[in-house]
Order: structure tokens, then sequence, then C-alpha cells
């Protein structure tokens, strides 16, 4: 799948969260999603960019512009050396969360994309990676 | 050797101050210090003269080691200056370019002096350029600190005045919210909120998400936390301004907000009113004067 276009953030702190919805806004803009679905990949976004730094300890994302059989999307690699998860199942489970929050956000960045995928070690960290096709 | 070099530079701006001033203070002028009015040309006057006898006693005692005591008021009066520009707006180079432009003046004194050889002079001015750099970063330094800290103070400011809670009737507060809700602010809007309700002794606040650009599940737990405590304080929540796209996203996220919800801030009025037992009637003007509807008025009869 040829990459057009790519960046690369850092998530350390609360304020690069903001970074990362404002980059996969440009992105999603880029595109030429509609607005919905904008707004469906910039909250997926930001629910990622969050257990990055949450539950990951910081890490970084890979925002990239992608092109398949003609059509355009935008890519979210979310990379952290954080404690991996030891159960993806039950992590992706509505309502499940190790910490004080809702326990929607993988389950949700799942239904809010078009590609989703987890891969985690425990121990070693966690990458997930999202996409929106136009 | 250094505190050679040092005292030498001391006697050279003693000796040559006159001329160094003036010339020091053009090229500050040159560089556009006094162009946007932030300080008067008196300031800048006093402020060099100031610094070149800080500079001149520190030289003295402390040679061109800047770490030496010696420095502590010179160093004192730059962080003064360097926190004042970054308040009144300058840029960091019109900020550091206080202290950088006075590296021409010194050289132009060290070259008219006729008591100095060759050998001293290259090795004055070497020691003039490393002792103007380090001042120069450490003003750009204390530069950079304090634009934080107004940045800081900026982004609170902002989370308080941003969360105003309005009146709209008796018993009836509407809370508009823009941008997104960080955990910061949102605690400040939860706390505004709830304070205005035990003032004015509301029973409705009205919640608006027109100006929330996105609402993911950390917003939609401070939302939700919002309502219940509101709740506790004996008033209901309603919530508008949900914009479609945003509406459609949560539904996939699976969050439900749990509230009487509307499209427009017009429309939860319009529930807030009811709800405390008022309505909102058309009247028609006659004559200048207000008066209710004929229809309206024979209902209410
Ligand atoms: N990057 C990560 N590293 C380690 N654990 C994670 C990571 N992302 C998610 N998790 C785990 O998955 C759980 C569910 O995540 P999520 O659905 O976003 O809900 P929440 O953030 O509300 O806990 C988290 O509570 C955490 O235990
Ligand atoms: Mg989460």
């Amino acid at each position: 799948m040829p990459t057009t276009k790519t960046e690369r953030l850092d998530i350390k702190a609360s304020d690069d969260v903001v970074r990362v919805r404002q980059l996969t806004r440009a992105y999603a803009l880029e595109v030429g999603l509609s607005l919905v679905d904008q707004t469906k990949v910039i909250t997926a976004s930001s629910e990622l960019a969050r257990n990055t730094l949450d539950y990951g300890g910081g890490g970084e994302v890979t925002v990239e512009l992608v092109e398949q059989g003609g059509r355009r999307g935008v890519r979210l690699t979310f990379d952290d050396k954080g404690p991996g998860i030891v159960d993806i199942e039950q992590a992706l489970k509505d309502g499940f969360t190790s910490g004080k929050g809702m326990g929607l956000g993988l389950g949700g960045a799942k239904r809010l994309c078009n590609d989703f995928s987890i891969a985690s070690k425990p121990g070693e960290g966690t990458k997930v990676m999202i996409a929106r096709w136009k | 050797m250094a505190g050679q070099a040092g005292s030498d530079i001391a006697s050279l701006v003693s000796r040559n101050e006159a001329t160094i001033l003036p010339e020091w203070l053009e090229l500050q002028k040159k560089a556009g210090t006094l162009h946007t009015g932030r300080i008067s040309e008196g300031e800048l006057q006093s402020q060099s003269k100031n610094f070149l006898h800080l500079l001149r006693d520190a030289l003295a005692q402390g040679g061109s080691d800047v770490s030496n005591g010696a420095y502590e008021p010179a160093k004192a009066m730059l962080a003064e200056l360097s926190r004042s520009r970054a308040s009144q707006g300058f840029s960091p180079s019109e900020t550091a370019s206080f202290v950088f432009s006075l590296k021409q003046p010194l050289f132009n004194a060290l070259n008219r002096d006729k008591s100095l050889s060759g050998e001293q002079i290259a090795s004055t001015i070497w020691t003039t350029t490393v002792l103007l750099d380090e001042l120069g970063l450490f003003t750009l330094e204390i530069f950079q600190k304090s634009r934080e800290e107004v940045i800081i103070r900026q982004q609170r400011e902002i989370a308080e005045l941003s969360t105003p809670v309005v009146k709209l009737w008796d018993g009836i507060l509407a809370l508009p919210l823009i941008g997104t809700l960080d955990s910061q602010r949102t605690q400040v809007v939860m706390e505004n909120l709830l304070q205005t309700i035990v003032d004015v002794e509301a029973e409705i606040a009205i919640i608006d998400i027109t100006g929330v650009p996105m609402v993911d599940t950390l917003t939609a737990q401070h939302l939700l936390k919002t309502v219940a405590a509101a709740r506790l304080m004996g008033a209901d929540c309603l919530i508008s301004g949900i914009r479609p796209q945003i509406a459609q996203t949560m539904v996939h996220l699976g969050v439900e907000l749990n509230v009487i919800s509307k499209s427009s801030l017009a429309d939860a009025f319009a529930v807030a009113l009811r709800q405390t037992g008022r309505a909102v009637v058309k009247t028609k003007r006659i004559d200048g004067a207000a008066v209710p509807d004929k229809k309206i008025g024979r209902q209410e009869a």
C-alpha cells in the first residue's frame, strides 16, 4: 500500500493528544473525508492517543496518507513501549477498564474506523493501527 | 589570565563610556528596539547605561567568568529586562540583541585604544565575544522561561474566561462550552456551574456543546460527572447543540449521556421554561406597545 505523505508525533503529555487530533484532522481533510468520517477518525485518534499516554506510559504516532486501488485514506499507527496488554479480547470489551475510564476507547476506535489491528506483548509494548478510507 | 582580560575590558569600558554608550544605543535603535513604541528612548537609555556600569563592575571584580558571584547584579538586571520584554511582546531576537549589539561598540573602542598591543587586542576581543555570548544566551533562556510562564497563565485565564455561566431566566442557567474539554478546564467548568447553581438556586442547567468539536469518552465522562453533580445540587441538566456528526460518533463509541438533549439552545430553553411552568407567547405590536396576540389572549381568558 503506497504512502504518499507521513508524519510522526511524540505522545508524552496531555497537550500531545490535542496535537494528534489536529494532525489527524489535517490528513482527514486532505483525503477528502466527509464531516462525519472526519469526526469519527479524529475521535478514534483521541482515544488511542490517550491510551498511549495513560496506559502505554507515552509513545508515538505515525500518521500516513495512503492509497490503494485508487482509494485514498488516512492511517494512524500508535506505538508504545509500555506494559502491554495481557488479554486483548478483554481490553476490547465494552466497559472494561483497568483505570478510571469508561472502557469504550479501544472498542469504539475499532467501530469508528474501516481498518483496525492491535498487537501487544506483555512487558514489551502495544501497537494499534487504524485507517479510515474515503 | 582571564582576570587580566576582565580588568582590561573593565577599564576600557570606563575610559570609553562616552563613545560606547551612544554607539550602542544607535545600534539598538537600528535593530528596531524602539519601533513598536513598547519602550521609550529614555527607558532604553537608562537600561543601557545601567547595564554597562553593572558589566564594568562585574568585569573588574569577577574577571570574565560569568558564573562568578560578581556577575549576579548584571544577570539580575538582564533577567528583569528579559521578563519585561517577554511580557511586552518583544521577539526573542529583539530581546537578545540588547546584549549582542554591545559587541560592536566594544570592538570599536578596542581598536581605537592606543594603549593595547595587537596581541592584547586579539585576546580581549575573544574574551569579550565569549562573555557577551554567554550573557546573551542567559537572556534568551530567561526570555523563554517567562514566555512559558505567560502561556501557562493565559491558558488558566482562558480556562476561566471561556466557561461563563449565563442566567437565562429565574432558575434557568446556560453553560455554553467552546473548545475541547481537557481535564484542567473541565474542572473549572464543573466548579463554576455548581457554584452558580447554588448561588441562584437554579432548577435547570442547559449545557450547550455547539462549540465543542469532538466528544470522546473522556469528554463524555466529564459531561456525565457534571450532570450527576448538578443533580446532587438539585438541578436538572439539559444538553443542547450536539451536532449530527458528533451524535453519530457517540453512537459508534457507545456512550450515552442519559439526559434530555435538544439540537439547539433555543429548543432546550423552551423545554426548560415548560418544565418550570412557563411558556413563551407571541405578541403583536399595536401603536408601539406589545400586547398578546388576540388568539392567545382569548385562550388565556
Ligand atoms: N497502549 C496500551 N497499553 C497498555 N494497556 C492498554 C493500552 N491501551 C489500552 N489498554 C488497556 O485496555 C483497557 C481498555 O482501554 P479503553 O477501551 O480505551 O478503555 P479506558 O481507556 O476507558 O480504560 C485499558 O483500561 C487498559 O487496561
Ligand atoms: Mg481509553
